[in-house]
């Protein structure tokens, strides 16, 4: 298991703050997701811990910083799963799957059976067995996401990234999705940071909310705490009702403003 | 194997690493031994056995030798630029490189041919490989300022828009030097059909670094498949790849142009051939695009020499015959999955 340990991050686009003053630490195992409107900064922590862009301020692992590491070893570190990932309609589950394997195989290499091994064990456990042979393009969108977090277990990272992982999927595979990646997170002691737009379903799998609002934290903390009508009001503009449920779920309902 | 747990789940690591098509790579050889022995025993100058040996070792055997390394170089160097560029419709041609290329050498013609031939290496090659490189680090720049990776349309416009130029900047320098007119003019149209051995020899080393460094990359070329950001967070550095590749396939492209002239479609009917009869997968289409390229290009070798006996028939004709129907048919099936 692995800590991650944000240390006034910061990352612009132009002259613009995508996020500033970012600090955090995520402890290992635990599982953090990044809430607030569109634009609020919540893909941008998660692309330059990616190192898919430049940042200010650190980003450490374990407390070691990420950006001293060469590009094989952060994905030996750090798996990233996009909001829409590109599966190229002719490759198979199994070679896709294999592409989390990258890190491990040299520049001039090729897999060895251990690669091959582990393909075929993270096909068994996440029941995508029957995938390994059909090409991506023949398959759903609940089957296409389940691959995807296949190659990132493949890539046998201690810190997953998320980027609103089910933001294409209807309520059951959302709920499918969510459900494999918190049993695996369990199983494999994985960290997990994830950007949501569900308030519900991120209170529900996640440990701990923060709240984002033009590049700034502006509430972190258990959903209890974060998810409050008050609260997401003033950064959201939304007028919500809030629901706590008896097992401690906190529902978050819209309410209609018009009479 | 019994005491590893993995041996018992019902997905094996053999399962995963059988590919379905394993004898496509010795059909394409069967294929190409077939274009050989075709292409040495048809001809004008007499068939299977009646030719004089002296035609067969001296004008036939080179003439075959060449268009198979043509042939290989542009086909293997079509599926690179399409896998790197992630856009299934892009060939040395549509980039701007073999313009380029032109350009370069006739710089090389305008400064003073003559010049150059003592020396120790030959800068004509070389020429056309900086314009060739050139060429396609514009058209690269240009379309991914538009946002290439979202629609590789504007890729291929940019490249045509560097064709006119490197073309007309050509067109310039000959307006200048009219004397060297035709030495440039024989050199673009090709010499595939007095091709000798010496040829052979000029383009060879080249050729064989070229094609050495794009397979030692076909495993890059499938991660790259699934976009930069996700190949970055692989852990694949994406701009070295990118830039090792062009380089490499850019290198071939202009030796081979440099010998046969403009020879259009290769580079994008044989990979796409390939792709439907055998999978896309890159770490099986550049072998094969290399073996079933040389092939091709010394079957369509053949037409040329004996349709219109004793008059030749140019094989960049016969290429673009059967390419450019192949190329509308890529845009109609592959088009739509570019935006």
């Amino acid at each position: 298991m692995s800590s991650l340990a944000f240390v006034d991050l910061s990352v612009r686009y132009g002259r613009r703050d995508a996020i500033a003053g970012f600090t955090d630490t995520v402890r290992p195992g635990e599982w953090l997701c990044l809430i607030g409107p569109n634009g609020a900064g919540k893909s941008s922590i998660l692309r330059a811990t990616a190192g898919l862009v430049p940042h200010g301020g650190r980003i450490e692992v374990d407390g070691s910083p990420l950006s001293l590491r060469s590009s094989r070893r952060r994905a030996e570190l750090v798996a990233y799963v996009p909001q829409s990932p590109n599966l190229p309609d002719d490759m198979t589950g199994a070679e896709y799957v294999l592409l989390g394997r990258n890190p491990y195989i040299g520049y001039f290499g090729v897999e060895s059976q251990h690669d091959l091994a582990m393909v075929a064990s993270v096909l068994d456990r996440l029941d995508l067995a029957d995938f390994a042979r059909r090409p991506l393009g023949t398959m759903s969108g609940g089957e296409r996401q389940r691959l995807v977090i296949a190659r990132a277990i493949a890539q046998e990272a201690p810190i997953l990234l998320l980027d609103e992982p089910t933001s294409a999927l209807d309520i059951g595979h959302q709920q499918q999705a969510l459900e494999l990646v918190d049993r695996l997170r369990r199983e494999h002691g994985l960290t997990v940071v994830s950007a949501m737009h569900d308030l519900t379903l991120a209170g529900l799998y996640a440990d701990r909310l923060a709240l984002l609002h033009q590049g700034h934290v502006v509430a972190t903390g258990p959903a209890a705490s974060v998810l409050r009508p008050e609260t997401l009001s003033e950064f959201y503009g939304v007028s919500v009702s809030v629901h706590h449920e008896d097992d401690g779920t906190v529902v978050v309902v819209p309410r209609r403003t018009s009479a | 194997m019994l005491a590893d747990p993995l041996a018992r789940t019902a997905t094996t690591a053999r399962s995963v690493a059988a590919r379905p098509g394993r004898w496509w790579l010795p059909a394409s050889l069967v294929l190409l031994a077939v274009a050989l022995f075709l292409g040495v025993m048809v001809g004008p100058a007499g068939n299977w056995g009646s030719a004089d040996w002296n035609i067969i070792w001296n004008v036939r055997m080179p003439r075959v030798v060449l268009a198979g390394i043509v042939g290989a170089t542009l086909s293997l160097s079509g599926a690179s630029y399409q896998g790197v560029f992630r856009n299934p419709l892009v060939d040395p041609y549509l980039l701007g490189v073999a313009a380029g290329a032109g350009l370069g050498a006739t710089i090389v013609f305008a400064v003073g041919r003559a010049s150059t031939t003592t020396w120790l290496i030959d800068p004509l090659p070389l020429a056309a490989f900086v314009g060739g490189l050139l060429a396609v680090l514009i058209t690269y720049l240009v379309g991914a300022s538009f946002g290439a990776n979202r629609n590789g349309v504007t890729l291929v416009l940019a490249g045509v828009a560097v064709t006119s130029l490197a073309t007309a900047i050509q067109a310039f320098v000959l307006q200048r030097n009219t004397e060297v007119i035709r030495e440039v003019y024989s050199w673009i149209l090709g010499r595939l059909t007095l091709a000798n051995w010496g040829d052979v020899r000029l383009v060879l080393p080249y050729v064989v670094l070229s094609s050495t460094v794009l397979l030692l990359h076909r495993r890059h070329l499938d991660v790259l498949r699934v976009g930069d950001d996700e190949a970055i967070s692989l852990g694949t550095q994406v701009t070295r790849v990118r830039l090792v590749v062009v380089i490499a396939a850019t290198m071939g492209t202009a030796a081979v142009v440099s010998v046969s002239g403009l020879i259009g479609f290769v580079g994008i009917v044989v990979p796409h051939a390939i792709r439907l009869l055998a999978g896309a997968s890159y770490r099986r289409l550049l072998p094969l695009s290399l073996v079933v390229g040389a092939a091709f290009l010394i079957l369509a070798d053949i037409p040329g020499r004996v349709l219109q006996d004793p008059a030749e028939t140019p094989i960049g004709v016969v290429t673009a015959f059967f390419g450019a129907p192949f190329f509308i048919l890529v845009l109609r099936t592959r088009g739509r999955s570019l935006g």
